[in-house]
């Protein structure tokens, strides 16, 4: 999974809540709140960008923890969210994504 | 408490108008005989107004973004409002006739990624649908709208107002809403014309009737016993509470861009071709009056048994007179529900008692 590239769905509505991050799935109406670190890889989550390059350049330098503790917690993070097709996973770039973040 | 509880009352603590709920017109093709409003343009905000606020709601951190009417396709740009609103990442419900949406509408709404669609049938009936609604063949064309909607894997909701002309067909259309596969609501809330007319009125079902639908267990959906069961005492935490969500993290957007705390409550609080959206919804007096209302300041409410269970709506309240007041429909349906009289029922038979003692013999 880590070399992965992950996306956001463009089937989703997502909206800053205080510190937290609320998404929706438009295709089964399931609905998350990402903590802070959520938010960050959520917000990384471009398509362009492995989900090993998010852990190291957003997760470890924005908060304090190992890189093989935030790569593991990641991990469940992205199969959770995709599960609902609120995070595309795949081997290759991924072209398109939903806009924005805030 | 439900992740959606917790992100409203999230949105409670911070002041946060998480749900909006915007007519993009008031025009429409259908002619309803309960409809409250008056469907003339009386200079709707164009589309780059609408983007405009949209882009506003955002920044506000609205999430559940309902667009209506009227009929909302009624508008040329109305796909174009729809892509810019999902490319600021609401959730985006829509309330329509569906007499506009053909297989390709249908499509778009699921490309755009609309969550819901909610259309309205009042009868699987067309001479009853078709007569609320005085449109030949209305029924046939929404009942096509949503297939074409189901096709595209959206969810639909049948929504079914009850009044006196379709007394009687909830179960009709109850079944109709299971084949098309999708969940039913009903709803006997009739309210008055947005110019204060309140002959409208005189469509709500009558109170034994609405008893009937709230004891029964497929309207019901779930327990009737309990559904029915009088509410508990309130406490003092319960009348510490607010009424509801209108003003606290809920408002509505007209199409002339005037703001009210909900669809329900035409309490104007400011316009949005005047103030921006945070001004009015932090800074309104209006607003805050209504934000600073909690169940211990209703006049005959706060004293009432039913203060912790009723569902009083406070714009109906205001459309009769007075925002701290009761809702006499309301009171109507917790009377129904449990078959107790609430405070405004019990000071209303005593004062048509006074006067019936001082009639000369």
């Amino acid at each position: 999974m880590s070399d992965r590239y992950i996306a956001r769905s463009p089937r989703i509505a997502a909206r800053k809540l205080g510190d937290e991050m609320v998404v929706m799935s438009a295709a089964d109406s399931s609905l998350f709140t990402l903590n802070e670190v959520g938010t960050a890889i959520w917000q990384s989550a471009d398509g362009r960008t492995t989900l090993q390059s998010i852990v190291a350049h957003q997760v470890c330098q924005q908060f304090e923890v190992s890189e093989a503790d935030a790569m593991r917690d990641a991990e469940e993070f992205v199969t959770q969210l995709s599960r609902h097709g609120i995070l595309l996973v795949s081997d290759k770039p991924i072209e398109s994504s939903s806009g924005g973040t805030r | 408490m439900s992740l959606m509880a917790q992100v409203n009352q999230r949105a409670l603590e911070l002041g946060v108008p998480i749900s909006v709920h915007m007519d993009v017109t008031y025009r429409c093709n259908e002619r309803c005989v309960h409809c409250y409003l008056d469907h003339d343009d009386r200079g709707e905000m164009s589309t780059s107004e609408i983007k405009g606020i949209l882009d506003q709601l955002a920044e506000a951190g609205v999430f559940f973004l309902t667009l209506s009417g009227g009929e909302p396709l009624m508008r040329k740009d109305f796909f174009e409002i729809v892509a810019y609103a999902r490319s600021l990442l609401f959730n985006v419900k829509l309330k329509t006739n569906g007499l506009l949406i053909g297989e390709k509408e249908a499509h778009t709404l699921r490309t755009l990624g609309v969550e819901t669609v909610q259309i309205s049938v009042y009868s699987h009936r067309p001479e009853i649908h078709d007569g609320i609604t005085k449109v030949k063949g209305s029924l046939e064309r929404t009942k096509n709208a949503i297939r074409f909607l189901r096709s595209q894997g959206l969810k639909v909701t049948v929504a079914n107002v009850m009044m006196t002309p379709n007394l009687g067909d909830q179960e009709g259309v109850r079944a109709l809403a299971k084949d098309l596969d999708c969940p039913y609501t009903l709803d006997p809330t009739i309210t008055p014309h947005i110019d204060g007319d309140m002959s409208l009125l005189k469509l709500r079902i009558p109170t034994h009737e609405i008893e009937k639908i709230m004891h029964s267990p497929e309207l019901v959906g779930g327990n009737v016993e309990e559904y029915c069961t009088p509410a508990p005492q309130a406490d003092a935490d319960t009348l510490e509470s607010t009424p509801c969500s209108a003003g606290h993290t809920a408002c509505y957007i007209s199409p002339y861009a005037d703001v009210f705390p909900c669809v329900q409550f035409p309490l104007p609080t400011g316009n949005l071709r005047q103030q921006r959206f945070l001004a009015i919804w932090n800074d309104s007096p209006e607003m805050n009056e209504v934000r600073s209302i909690r169940l211990k300041d209703l006049s005959t409410c706060s004293g009432c048994g039913h203060v912790g269970g009723c569902t009083r709506c406070p714009g109906l309240a205001y459309m009769e007179g007075n925002m701290r007041g009761p809702s006499s429909a309301d009171c109507e349906k917790s009377f129904a529900r449990t078959g107790i009289w609430s405070a405004n029922m019990i000071r209303k038979f005593e004062q048509n008692v006074a006067l019936v003692q001082i009639t000369p013999a």
